[in-house]
């Protein structure tokens, strides 16, 4: 928790080019990849799957996180007012990443200590979300926000609840399956695949993938948010020939 | 067959929503009544988000009242001075919803608002409407001729401002049908409706307006509301939807069709009574779901500011 990002990938770098484990030193011991890097939503987009695969060498574990774009959440819990369900305590987290996912050769307690999954983000309840200006609230009280914002990003499909399980195919060749649903989030996503022996990362690899919306829907969104006053009267215009048009369709029939 | 919503940004199956438009539109031409009021809560139930589900209703509406205006005005009844008192208090009473729906959006508040103006106005006038519709059926069953509705005097007719109404045979003060545009303004922009079931009894009853020309002229002030609302929710809360709008006017224009040819076959107070029980049964889902216990006590909302 105490390292930060810097600092955190300065260890990454270290382990991945000076420690390498087991009997004799290779250049590389892990070599993975993704079978898209690019994720398009258009019109018919559904949801999708993303193949996570690739070499290790070293015979340790393997862990894959998916972590999409990031951004301030905010969180808010219902109280009984006046006999309704009423909004009346929040909680803001800092750059939270909108989708979270994790895939791993076994259970990740048993694969390394909390405090490396957490320096490494790894697992869902190893996730650095950071509170807003938490004045006034209670520790359990952040914690239950806390659980709270996972639960609720798990049931939307958008974080994972268990470690995707990751397959070895033969000795070497390991491959995942990574799901977007839906309601992905577009943005650069951020993919980390590390290889662990003895509680320890040995080895890590990162690559980006991109979730984009594409033609039409990408066109609609842009116009929306870039030229919203303009957008707002095309939809008028639209809405005006519908109902014109729609007149004079059923006033012949 | 899943169609993705780009500013609601999931996909929904299209038929779905072509189903439901049709649906409304049906109950819409059967009653003589936007459909709004159904729409907006069935969007919300089917996981639309309620800011979007609202902006992108609006300009449905658009469409289906802009439809009628062209209709009734052809008939000749469509009042346009009173309508466009109306429209001057509802293009004010919309600003306002606009602003307020974006205030109750960022304090958390927003679909807790929608709910209770929904469970408040069908409510009432749900019941006001089944009273009103079993009492002239039951008079209707012992012969009795009832359309004696007559204009009476209200205080409200004689504030400042006054004004001569020639289609609807009336001298009021402007600031009546101005308020009452400016209400019906706010309503649109924070429920997602037309606001026809309180505009048109407010109409007869407050106003006095003769019954012949108030649909038409309901109508006129709502697509002109509408038209306000679908701009202001694009510029400020970037929450209409395009194509859900579209696939909804598509339903909705079909259904609407079958339903007036439907409707010529019921008798009024029969219609009015299940268009009552209809009203009453989304207000009441809506308000149980308010005293309820939620299924999770939180919610995530992305920090916008």
């Amino acid at each position: 928790m105490s390292a930060g990002r810097l600092p955190r990938l300065i260890v990454l770098l270290a382990l991945a080019t000076v420690l390498p484990h087991g009997d004799a030193p290779r250049a590389q011991s892990l070599v993975a990849d993704l079978s898209h890097h690019l994720i398009a939503i258009t019109t018919a987009f559904v949801g999708t799957q993303v193949v996570a695969f690739g070499v290790a060498e070293g015979g340790g574990d393997i862990v894959v996180t998916v972590q999409g774009p990031r951004e301030d959440v905010i969180v808010r819990r219902k109280f009984r007012v006046a006999g309704i369900w009423v909004n009346r305590e929040r909680l803001a987290f800092r750059r939270v990443p909108a989708y979270y996912v994790v895939a791993s050769t076994g259970p990740l307690e048993q694969i390394a200590r909390p405090d490396v999954l957490a320096q490494l983000d790894i697992g869902t309840e190893y996730l650095d979300l950071e509170p807003i200006d938490a004045s006034g609230l209670e520790i359990s009280e952040i914690a239950s926000f806390k659980e709270a914002l996972v639960r609720r990003k798990q049931e939307l499909g958008l974080y994972s609840r268990e470690p995707i399980p990751i397959n070895f195919v033969g000795e070497e060749l390991f491959r995942t399956t990574l799901k977007f649903p839906a309601n992905v989030p577009p943005g650069i996503y951020q993919v980390q695949v590390f290889e662990l022996q003895d509680g320890f990362a040995t080895d890590a690899q990162r690559s980006t993938l991109i979730v984009s919306k594409v033609g039409l829907e990408a066109d609609i969104y842009d116009f929306a948010q870039q030229r919203a006053s303009l957008y707002g009267l095309m939809a008028i215009a639209l809405a005006i020939v519908s109902g014109w048009l729609a007149g004079v369709i059923f006033r012949r029939g | 067959m899943d169609i993705y919503l780009p500013i609601a940004e999931m996909s929904v199956n299209l038929f779905l929503l072509l189903g439901l438009g049709g649906a409304v539109g049906f109950l819409s031409g059967v009653f003589g009544v936007g459909g709004g009021f159904l729409m907006t809560p069935l969007l919300i139930f089917i996981g639309i988000p309620p800011a979007v589900a609202v902006g992108s209703e609006a300009s449905q509406i658009l469409a289906s009242s802009f439809s009628g205006t062209i209709a009734h005005s052809r008939r000749g009844n469509v009042d346009f001075r009173m309508g466009a008192v109306l429209v001057a208090g509802g293009f004010l009473g919309s600003a306002f919803g606009v602003w307020l729906f974006a205030q109750l959006r960022q304090m958390g508040q927003i679909d807790l608002a929608i709910s209770l103006a929904y469970v408040v106005f069908l409510g009432t006038v749900g019941v006001l409407m089944l009273v009103e519709s079993v009492q002239a059926w039951f008079r209707m069953r012992a012969r009795r001729d009832t359309f004696t509705r007559r204009h009476r005097h209200l205080w409200l007719h004689g504030l400042p401002f006054k004004m001569r109404f020639h289609r609807s045979r009336l001298y009021i003060s402007a600031l009546m049908p101005l308020g009452l545009g400016f209400f019906a303004g706010i309503l649109a922009s924070i429920m997602g409706v037309g606001g026809g079931f309180l505009m048109v009894p407010a109409m007869i009853y407050l106003i006095g307006m003769p019954t012949a020309v108030v649909v038409g002229t309901s109508l006129f002030q709502i697509s002109f509301v509408t038209a306000v609302t679908t701009l202001l929710h694009a510029v400020n809360n970037y929450t209409v939807d395009v194509v859900l709008a579209l696939a909804l006017i598509v339903g909705g224009v079909i259904g609407a069709q079958f339903g007036s040819s439907a409707g010529a076959h019921l008798r009024g107070e029969q219609l009015r009574i299940l268009l009552a029980l209809i009203v009453l049964a989304v207000c009441v889902k809506l308000g149980y779901d308010l005293v309820a216990r939620p299924d999770d006590l939180y919610s995530l909302a992305p920090m916008s500011h």
